[in-house]
């Protein structure tokens, strides 16, 4: 077990320094360098000049490489164009937001994907089973940005009846503990603040749900159908258990190891989701952050951000594997 | 009475119009404590048989036809709850491959005592106990510890025992073993037949034995049925069988087992071609293809179940086979001596 | 064999009632596989729409009623009033926010979506392909060097995969600078990683056939076996895959367009820039932003659908 961790976070280095290559040459070959995305395109090349000295962009290019990869771990991700604040606090200050949101649309894809993935497998063929088909297959297909634009204008714009961007109201008391807003209304005891997060939170989770959802659906439906067909489950059948533990004990549990899989590698189109997700809904996580970012040429932080989601990312997934080998035996003993 | 009377029972896959019969007619009786073989090369309805006597083929898509009374009831019309009552306590069975038979996320403990607390009641402790001791009784040792495992820790012939004490966890009185000895190593499969002789000798068990394997059939049965493509076409008591194969099929199996005392140079004797090669029952006889003594009558309609020679014993068959086979372990039904081998199924 | 003079006309009735039973066999796997494909009513839903759309990419500009990138009717749209021009007799689709003719658009608009998608496909297919069958046969056959080949080309997939597939293709597309060749390059990179695991893993898993071995034991070429057993018995899953991408490319293509990163060339967007363009005024005039986006997503659904009937055709599992 432990070894297993040493290995995924020893391999998370050469992945870090691969994707520092590749940002670092981006930030090389910027349309005239960092010096105009810093003064603007219309500085004067002397003070352009006078720039790239001061940072250091007038030595070969391993050295700037190497100063700046030394910044990098000493955790000095630069300071961000847009709001003139370090980019690690920026991070700091939006991450909580984006965990609220993805945690909520995970929750809601796994509540809602297997128990109908379940049904569909166990009524092949019939009409829920049918319907959850077609509709993930559509639901893949749909771009997510797409999905959030109508939803938005059907529930914000038309009905009224869930406010269309940002966390909170203006107005609403909420003190800040954990920065996921809900958790904090309940933990001060504002619970209006937590109901109005709530409302905040259901467009846009919902939307993002929608890419997990339907990787569950279809996974736990062919899992759960591969599982029925299993020779253990005949001979729970055949020792005469009741349905209930034949379904819980010896169906589920082993059609949901996948399922966990899946759920790890998922945490990857979610952060992309989120990019998309919280921008349409102005909704301030480090997705809003980064699509604003692109937008706006800020690139000490898409440098950043896309290091340290990069870094979650691969954090999760350990997670996951870590939960996968306590699941299921056969991975533990090895 | 017969424990368990099963009356042309017929299983039907498919339909709409692509309609294959897998068991087609098939009557035989197991009475008390008695061995009954079920005997066949692969395809030819026995695993479908034992299935529809469990109630564990799909209920779509499959017809079941005749009757199977168990005790006096029909198997084959009761409600799936009542089923459900019976499977593990009244009936149980045992499967060809034991890896995959064991679900490989829960701990064999739990797998054990879920049938106890099922059918007897048994909770925590007084359940762990009980399941110990069945280990135990299976010849697993250790068994307190084993109860903790998962079914990839234990070796091949411990998975099996250790599906044999969930059988007998609630003393049946009927036990299905659908080929119990297929996969496992052949030292093994001696120990595992001994072992279900045993049961079945101390417990008054009926057994219906499921095999392809003539030696575990000469070893164990009482009275042996052999099918061919979903029909029984003969069926007599071991001895009989064994000294008097009538059917050209059963003649045939017994023919191709190799003998150490055969002169050196004699070549085997095999049946020509496989299951494939047949005709449909409604035609003639299934076997007409890959037999020796085949003639027109053959052809024309399904052959009778008759008596030709000894009371008892029962051929399907226009032409039956009169020479004996000679078999040198005839005599000497040791099981530990003639399982031979073979992992097909 | 037979103890018995055969008699012809017992041999003859013989053969006839054998032939009436059916038994079937002897048919490839390929031609199975395609059997189940055109029994399967999915698959030629997704064929059908696939057919669709490849012959609107590649008839339907020359069709275009109006030049998509002239501003025609310029004036009859009024944005900051939020008046948009719908659909009328001389533009079936209405007109965009620069009022250009949609319809137009729409056709230019299929044609760079076909080729985005079939040009990230490709890139992600070759590159991919060849990285992943280098790999496995280095793996199969290449002895410990070999093995350890493998190992550390699978570390640098591994990499890739580690990014958010969006994130690093917003990382390459910013590099590249705007361009529609951009959004295939970035698009289709994602793409490399999955293609070469999959043709790999599927190489490894046919190299530990038995005929393999056997082969290998009659002193075959290594190299004879890799190319005429190992490497056609391993494509499927990747060419289920191909067509599965091809439906994620187009997807991916109109995130970065609404990202930002798409191309800047307004005469011929692609179906992303056009609804990225028409989302800001989605409010107002929701159809500017449905044509595009249906056009998206049906296409995307006709390879989806062909795709995972072609992976059901040729899973052996999943027969019966």
């Amino acid at each position: 077990m432990l070894r297993l961790v040493i290995r995924r976070l020893l391999q998370l280095i050469p992945t870090l320094l691969g994707l520092s290559v590749l940002l670092f040459l981006w930030l090389n070959r910027l349309p005239g360098g960092p010096a105009s995305a810093i003064l603007g395109e219309r500085a004067t090349e002397e003070k352009k000049a006078a720039i790239n000295k001061l940072l250091g962009l007038d030595q070969p290019v391993y050295v700037q490489y190497w100063r700046f990869l030394k910044r990098m771990v000493q955790g000095d991700l630069g300071t961000s164009i847009q709001t003139g604040q370090p980019v690690w606090d920026e991070f700091t200050l939006r991450f909580p937001a984006t965990v609220e949101l993805s945690l909520m649309a995970i929750l809601i894809a796994i509540v809602v994907g297997i128990p109908l993935g379940y049904l569909a497998a166990r009524r092949r063929g019939g009409w829920l089973d049918i319907t959850a088909v077609s509709v993930s297959l559509v639901g893949i297909c749909i771009p997510v940005f797409f999905l959030a634009l109508i939803l938005k204008g059907i529930f914000a714009v038309k009905l009224g009846l869930l406010p269309s961007y940002g966390r909170l109201e203006t107005g609403i008391n909420a003190t800040e503990v954990t920065g996921l807003a809900m958790l904090d209304g309940l933990l001060t005891g504002e619970f209006d603040a937590t109901w109005d997060a709530f409302r905040h939170l259901i467009l846009p989770s919902v939307t993002l749900a929608s890419i997990p959802l339907v990787v569950i659906v279809r996974m736990t439906r062919a899992s759960v159908l591969e599982v029925l067909g299993e020779d253990y489950v005949r001979t729970a059948e055949s020792k005469g258990l009741e349905a209930r533990v034949v379904r819980g004990r010896h169906v589920l549990r082993n059609a949901l190891l996948p399922v966990v899989t899946a759920v790890g590698l998922l945490t990857g189109a979610l952060l992309s989701g989120a990019v998309l997700t919280e921008s349409v809904f102005s909704f301030e996580g480090i997705g809003k952050f980064l699509y604003d970012a692109i937008g706006g040429r800020d690139y000490p932080v898409l440098v950043g951000f896309i290091m340290l989601i990069t870094i979650v990312f691969v954090l999760i997934n350990l997670l996951v594997d870590l939960a996968y080998s306590i699941i299921d035996p056969r991975v533990r003993v090895n | 009475m017969a424990l368990l009377s099963v009356d042309e029972l017929t299983v039907t896959f498919g339909g709409r119009g692509r309609a294959s019969k897998a068991v087609d007619g098939v009557s035989f009786d197991v009475d008390q404590g008695q061995v009954v073989g079920l005997v066949g090369e692969s395809g030819c309805g026995k695993s479908v048989t034992s299935l529809a006597l469990m109630g564990l083929l799909p209920s779509k898509g499959v017809e079941l036809g005749g009757r199977a009374d168990f005790d006096g009831t029909n198997l084959l019309t009761m409600s799936q709850r009542e089923l459900r009552d019976m499977r593990g306590s009244q009936l149980a069975m045992i499967f060809q491959d034991p890896l995959s038979s064991l679900n490989p996320v829960v701990p064999i403990g739990v797998q054990v005592t879920e049938i106890l607390q099922r059918h007897r009641g048994l909770k925590g402790e007084a359940a762990r106990k009980e399941a110990a001791h069945l280990l135990d009784r299976v010849g697993i040792p250790d068994p307190t510890r084993r109860l903790k495992e998962y079914p990839h820790q234990l070796s091949g012939g411990m998975r099996q025992r250790a599906l044999i004490a969930m059988a007998v966890a609630c003393a049946p009185r009927l036990l299905i073993a659908d080929e119990p000895t297929t996969a496992l190593d052949v030292t093994i499969q001696a120990q595992i037949l001994e072992l279900l002789k045993e049961l079945v000798d101390e417990e008054g068990t009926a057994l219906l034995m499921i095999t392809h394997d003539l030696g575990v059939v000469a070893g164990l049965c009482d009275q042996v049925n052999v099918l061919y493509a979903g029909k029984v076409v003969e069926s007599a008591d071991r001895h009989e069988l064994f000294a008097h194969p009538m059917h050209p099929y059963a003649h045939g199996l017994l023919e191709s087992i190799p003998r150490l005392d055969a002169p050196r140079g004699e070549p085997l004797k095999p049946i020509r071609g496989s299951i494939n090669d047949r005709i449909a029952w409604a035609d003639g006889c299934a076997f007409a293809p890959r037999c020796d003594y085949y003639t027109m009558e053959c052809l024309t309609g399904t052959p009778a179940l008759t008596e030709p020679a000894a009371a008892g014993h029962q051929v399907r068959c226009v032409n039956p086979v009169r020479e004996p086979v000679e078999i040198a372990t005839l005599d000497t039904p040791d099981v530990t001596a003639t399982a031979h081998g073979g992992t097909s199924a | 064999m037979s103890l018995v003079t055969p008699n012809t006309s017992k041999i003859d009735r013989l053969a006839e009632l054998t032939a009436t039973h059916e038994s079937s066999s002897g048919n490839s796997l390929w031609r199975e596989a395609w059997g189940r494909l055109r029994r399967s009513k999915a698959g030629v839903i997704g064929a059908v729409v696939i057919a669709v759309f490849v012959v609107l990419a590649v008839v339907g500009p020359w069709f275009a009623p109006h030049n998509p990138a002239a501003q025609i009717w310029r004036d009859e749209v009024l944005i900051n009033k939020g008046e948009f021009v719908g659909p009328r007799g001389e533009n079936w689709f209405g007109l965009d926010h620069l009022g250009r003719d949609q319809f137009s658009r729409f056709l230019v608009g299929a044609r760079q979506t076909l080729l985005v998608g079939v040009v990230s496909m490709l890139i992600g297919l070759v590159i991919g392909a060849i990285i992943g069958g280098v790999s496995g046969a280095a793996a199969t056959l290449g002895g410990r060097n070999g093995k350890r080949f493998d190992t550390f080309v699978m570390r640098v997939t591994d990499i890739m995969l580690a990014l958010p597939s969006l994130l690093l293709a917003v990382s390459i597309a910013a590099v590249l600078g705007q361009s529609l060749t951009t959004v295939m390059i970035a698009v289709g990179v994602v793409q490399i990683p999955i293609f070469a695991r999959l043709l790999r893993g599927s190489m490894l898993a046919q190299g530990n056939k038995e005929y393999v071995l056997a082969a290998r034991s009659l002193g075959i070429r290594k190299r004879r076996i890799v190319m005429t057993n190992i490497l056609p018995n391993s494509l499927s899953p990747v060419i289920v895959q191909a067509t599965l991408s091809l439906a994620t490319a187009i997807i991916e293509a109109a995130a970065l367009s609404y990202l930002g990163l798409g191309s800047p060339d307004q005469s011929a967007p692609e179906w992303g820039a056009m609804l990225t363009q028409a989302q800001r005024f989605f409010d107002n005039a929701p159809m500017m932003s449905v044509y595009p986006a249906v056009g998206i997503i049906i296409t995307a659904l006709g390879f989806t659908l062909l795709g995972e009937a072609m992976r059901e055709a040729l899973d052996p599992k999943l027969r019966g």
